[in-house]
């Protein structure tokens, strides 16, 4: 693990934007998760809840010559980009107004304009994606980075492999970014990963590997600045590990029979957003009330999505047969 | 000037003149040039048949060779479209589209959709096809019925010198992801190509033989298949009107149709496997829409339910050849209740 | 004697329709054995790699021998049928035959000529692609119309060359010639014209002009009326108002077979011409990068709205009596009424019957008679 003890001094806007975007995930997480129980939303979730200091801690150190890819836990990458709430939230209802006009769904919510290139349904399907877009970035000379979020699944997946080792061979601005939150479905990836760490493949594709409490917002912040500034300047990929646990199953309505106990732990021990807020207010960089009010902003914005996505329209006959082709 | 090159020369030629103008065309493949990091020389192959030769010292930076990871580099072309490059990429064989098929029929050919409409895909990825070069099951399949199932791609199969360019041109120029089919036994064709540039529209058939007793439609190498049974009928008194669809996606019903409307008797012709091809597609489309002139049944000429032998003995008989496709307008025009 | 020197038996041959045929098989034999034919009639249809056509007889007499069978390829210039008197022999005709026949079955020879070479000049920037016949005599230029090409004089081009120097050239936008047409006008296409003679070193030429071509040979010769011998116009554009616009813009806008071909046909009184090859040729042309630009742009120089922009009689009077005028024009023409021939100052006139808006393509001997005749008048 890394040491989180020394990091670099954000200002008291890069803080507050982080905590802002992290408890948006939370919540946004933690209501999506209460109203799928209903019924109402259509298809398959998979909830971020608990793993936010690894998307904000990467993509706070982004900006809009970047691209990142997702996999099917992609709320919180989404909204970490900077892809409108209420939209997202009528996508995931399937409303008309949503992000993907009801098309896509929570798998596939995408907003190419924020350097999103989508949620995915396929394990290890943006990977190659990501080294496209670096490819493009390179090509172009923007200084733009491409970064690809995985699962500890997605890591065993051949399409991962083979695009580390491209994008090393082809000296790419590319992050990879494997979040190890210890299962694939029901699989635990201490069994299925070979070796000790995801991040110890890193050496056989030509790339550094680092290991990170996926917890601790400041120490992904700081691993993933790294690894950018290292391919904004042409010195190539990266592998970053993050560590840590989803608070939720696989997808919504799993009964998680196969775990024990680690998220009661989890919450109550390690959650990244009581840590962040401990942190903060320790070192008085942000005010008890300042995150209050942050909350309860971020309460209301949650509300309100839904709200309108409840009542948003459908999609009609109309919307069915269009935008499958630019022009046919 | 319309002078004679070949089909991969018409290729090569299209590549070459979208490359030059227009700076966001970029072309990668395994050995797409060919000597990357080795000790003597690059660009060594320009493509495994020579399609791409010449293109690396041209376009500097802008040839890529690839390692052997077909769902990485094919999967990053997808993801370079997304991003303001046209790539064009070449699947070497389409028999290895096993490895890489998600990123075509799930990612590439379902971003527009799945997206809202937001995603703009220009990718164009390069195959070789087809039989008769004694390359055995893995290296001779069609599959392009497979390409043509799924929404959001378009698949493209010239069969001359002449379409090669125009298709090729068009595919560059064209914003949704195309798959280009190039049949590796008419790489050697040679036919008139003008040396300007121009781009053929997809979703137009070529009415390449006209003739009032049966239409025959055919497809890549097929198309020169069914001119010569044509020629051999022709000699017997039986006009055929051959029609070359070009593009399996979009596909120009309204030709294939107003041919039949014409001849009441239609043969399809194509090299793929017989469940699920282009001709039981031209066979429902017909037989739905064009009932009423329909004066026989329609007769389809394909490759046998195996996969592709080596022998060439048997590779000989697997190949739908002039023989069976006479055979075929035979059965229809003779053909009575 | 020889059978094919004797001269009561007249050859009909297979005839050099532009400068690279070099077969063309009879489709139909509209005469048979036994008829008596005029200069003029239709004898056959032929076809070609390039067009379908007529051929007319150039000779009147009595159809003794048909040689060439329907469907055979036969080369340029063999013979496909006797013309004689009652008088010879069948046993003469007989002789003739096993030579023509010899001929045609020998097929073409290896080492005949295709097309001759096709020269460029650079004029203003622009490549202009020209082609030439004949090594005697005058200059002759042939400027094609709106969407042609050099190949539209491919029925007159070697039958002229027998006795003159004849060259066809690429308008700026068509053919293989450059696709920049600046802004459209007249103007840019005489440059190019003025420039093929240059490169040809020709002080003096005679000029053909077809519709559009025609506004254009009359404006090189108002420019430089010191250069041009006389001038053949073809349904010249340019002598009044009436032009049918609808095959204009339909012609630019085109953009597959279907919508060109019913467009097309308006342009020849006998829409049988207009086979699959042409409007094949036709699309592949227009889409040509740069081609869909030009025409447009062309258009919008020609036409004011509905009606044609320009006032070539005018440039024709300043010309005065220096340059001997003949205006050929077809009755059936659909494009620009034949009517107008009227309004074109001082010209010698023949209107074709059974010619639409092509009767170089349609009534080629009758176009040609005119051109010579209008060269006999250059001084």
């Amino acid at each position: 693990m890394t040491d989180t003890v020394e990091r670099k001094a954000l200002t008291r806007e890069h803080l507050l934007d982080a905590y802002r975007m992290m408890r948006t995930i939370r919540e946004f997480e933690e209501r999506v998760h209460a109203e799928f129980a209903t019924g109402e939303i259509p298809g398959f979730v998979h909830l971020y809840a608990g793993e936010e200091a690894s998307a904000v801690g990467v993509c706070s150190n982004l900006d809009d010559r970047d691209t990142i890819a997702s996999t099917h836990r992609g709320h919180g990458h989404c909204i970490a980009r900077g892809v409108d709430v209420g939209e997202m939230m009528a996508e995931i209802y399937g409303r008309k107004t949503g992000s993907c006009h009801g098309k896509g769904g929570s798998m596939h919510i995408a907003d190419l304009s924020k350097g999103m290139l989508g949620a995915n349904g396929i394990v290890g399907g943006g990977p190659p994606l990501i080294c496209g877009t670096a490819l493009a970035a390179k090509i172009k000379g923007t200084g733009g980075v491409s970064v690809a979020f995985f699962g500890d699944g997605g890591s065993n997946q051949g399409t991962t492999l083979e695009s580390m080792n491209l994008a090393s061979v082809w000296n790419l601005p590319a992050i990879f970014v494997a979040e190890n939150n210890g299962y694939a479905e029901t699989t635990s990836s201490t069994w299925s990963v070979a070796s000790d760490n995801i991040a110890d493949r890193a050496a056989g594709f030509g790339m550094p590997g680092v290991i990170v409490d996926g917890f601790d917002f400041f120490a992904v912040h700081e691993a993933a600045s790294e690894a950018i500034a290292r391919a904004r300047e042409g010195g190539g990929p990266t592998l970053i590990e993050m560590k840590f646990t989803r608070y939720f199953g696989h997808f919504e309505g799993d009964q998680q029979t196969y775990r024990a106990g680690e998220v009661e732990h989890a919450r109550a021990e390690l959650d990244c957003l009581r840590r962040f807020a401990d942190r903060v207010t320790e070192t008085g960089e942000l005010s008890r009330a300042d995150l209050d009010a942050v909350d309860a902003e971020v309460a209301a914005l949650i509300d309100r999505a839904v709200d309108e996505a409840k009542t948003a329209p459908l999609p009609t006959e109309a919307d069915l047969l269009t935008d499958v082709y630019v022009r046919y | 000037m319309a002078r004679n090159i070949t089909y991969r020369e018409a290729i090569n030629e299209a590549l070459a003149q979208e490359m030059e103008r227009d700076p966001t065309v970029i072309v990668m493949g395994e050995d797409n040039a060919g000597g990357e990091g080795s000790p003597g020389e690059m660009d060594a192959w320009g493509g495994v048949l020579g399609v791409t030769k010449g293109l690396y010292h041209k376009f500097p930076g802008r040839v890529l060779d690839t390692p052997i990871s077909e769902s990485a580099f094919i999967g990053a072309a997808i993801g370079a479209a997304t991003a303001g490059l046209r790539p064009v990429a070449e699947l070497m064989f389409v028999d290895f589209m096993g490895v890489c098929f998600d990123q075509i029929y799930n990612q590439a050919a379902k971003f527009r959709y799945m997206f809202g409409g937001k995603a703009v895909t220009p990718v164009v990825i390069r195959t070789m096809y087809g039989a008769g070069l004694r390359a055995a099951a893995q290296h001779s399949q069609c599959l392009y019925p497979l390409f043509t199932h799924v929404p959001g791609l378009k698949v493209v199969l010239p069969s001359t010198p002449y379409d090669a360019k125009g298709l090729m041109t068009q595919a560059i120029r064209d914003n949704d992801p195309v798959i280009f089919f190039e049949h590796k036994a008419l790489y050697d064709m040679s036919g008139p190509v003008p040396e300007e540039s121009y781009a053929l529209p997809f979703g137009e058939a070529n009415v390449v033989r006209e003739g009032g007793d049966v239409t025959i439609v055919a497809l890549g190498r097929m198309v020169h298949t069914s001119l010569d049974a044509a020629g051999q009928l022709a000699a017997q008194g039986v006009e055929c009107e051959v029609v070359d669809l070009r593009t399996t996606s979009p596909l120009d019903e309204d030709t294939v149709l107003e041919s039949v409307e014409g001849t009441g008797r239609l043969v399809v012709v194509d090299e793929s496997h017989p469940r699920c091809n282009i001709a039981t597609d031209i066979s429902a489309l017909v037989a739905r829409k064009a009932f009423g002139a329909l004066q026989a049944p329609i007769e389809m000429v394909t490759a046998p339910h195996t996969p592709v032998p080596f022998s060439n003995a048997l590779e000989d008989l697997y190949i739908p050849d002039a023989q069976r496709v006479v055979n075929a307008v035979k059965t229809v025009s003779g053909w009575t209740r | 004697m020889d059978p094919l020197t004797d001269d009561r038996i007249v050859p009909v041959t297979m005839p050099k329709w532009g400068l690279s045929m070099q077969l063309g098989k009879i489709t139909t034999w509209i005469v048979e054995e036994g008829d008596e034919i005029s200069v003029g009639d239709d004898l056959a249809d032929i076809e070609t790699e390039k067009i379908n056509g007529t051929l007319e007889a150039a000779h009147a007499g009595t159809v003794r021998r048909i040689i060439a069978r329907v469907g055979e390829d036969v080369p340029v210039s063999g013979t496909i049928a006797l013309l004689a008197p009652a008088a010879v022999t069948d046993e003469e005709l007989d002789a003739a035959v096993l030579e023509a026949r010899a001929v045609i079955d020998a097929g073409v020879p290896d080492d005949a000529g295709g097309a001759p070479e096709l020269q460029t000049a650079d004029v203003g920037g622009r490549k202009i692609s020209y082609a030439g016949a004949g090594t005697d005599g005058d200059v002759i230029l042939l400027v094609h119309g709106y969407g042609g090409d050099r190949n539209s004089w491919l029925f007159l081009q070697e039958p002229l060359a027998v006795k003159y120097r004849v060259y066809a050239l690429d308008l700026p936008g068509h053919g293989t010639s450059s696709k920049d047409v600046g802004d459209g006008s007249i103007g840019v296409l005489a440059d190019a014209v003025t420039g093929v003679l240059d490169a040809l070193g020709a002080d003096r030429a005679h000029l053909v002009g077809h519709s559009m071509g025609g506004a254009v040979a009359l404006a090189v010769a108002a420019a430089a009326p010191g250069r041009i011998a006389s001038l053949t116009l073809i349904a010249p554009a340019g002598f009044g108002p009436e032009i049918n616009v609808g095959y204009l813009r339909g012609f630019a806008d085109a953009q597959s077979r279907r919508e060109l071909k019913p467009v097309v046909v308006r342009l020849f009184a006998d829409e049988s011409l207009v086979t699959r090859q042409l409007v094949d040729d036709l699309l592949a042309y227009k889409r040509l990068d740069g081609v869909d630009q030009a025409l447009h742009a062309l258009l919008g120089a020609l036409l004011d709205g509905d009606a044609q922009r320009a006032d070539a009689a005018a440039s024709l009077a300043a010309i005065g009596g220096a340059v001997p005028v003949t205006v050929v024009w077809g009755r059936a023409d659909q494009i620009i009424p034949a009517a107008q021939a009227e309004s074109v100052p001082g010209a010698v006139r023949h209107v074709i019957d059974g010619a639409g808006h092509m009767p170089h393509m349609e009534r080629p001997a009758e176009v040609q008679a005119a051109v010579e005749e209008t060269l006999t008048r250059a001084t």
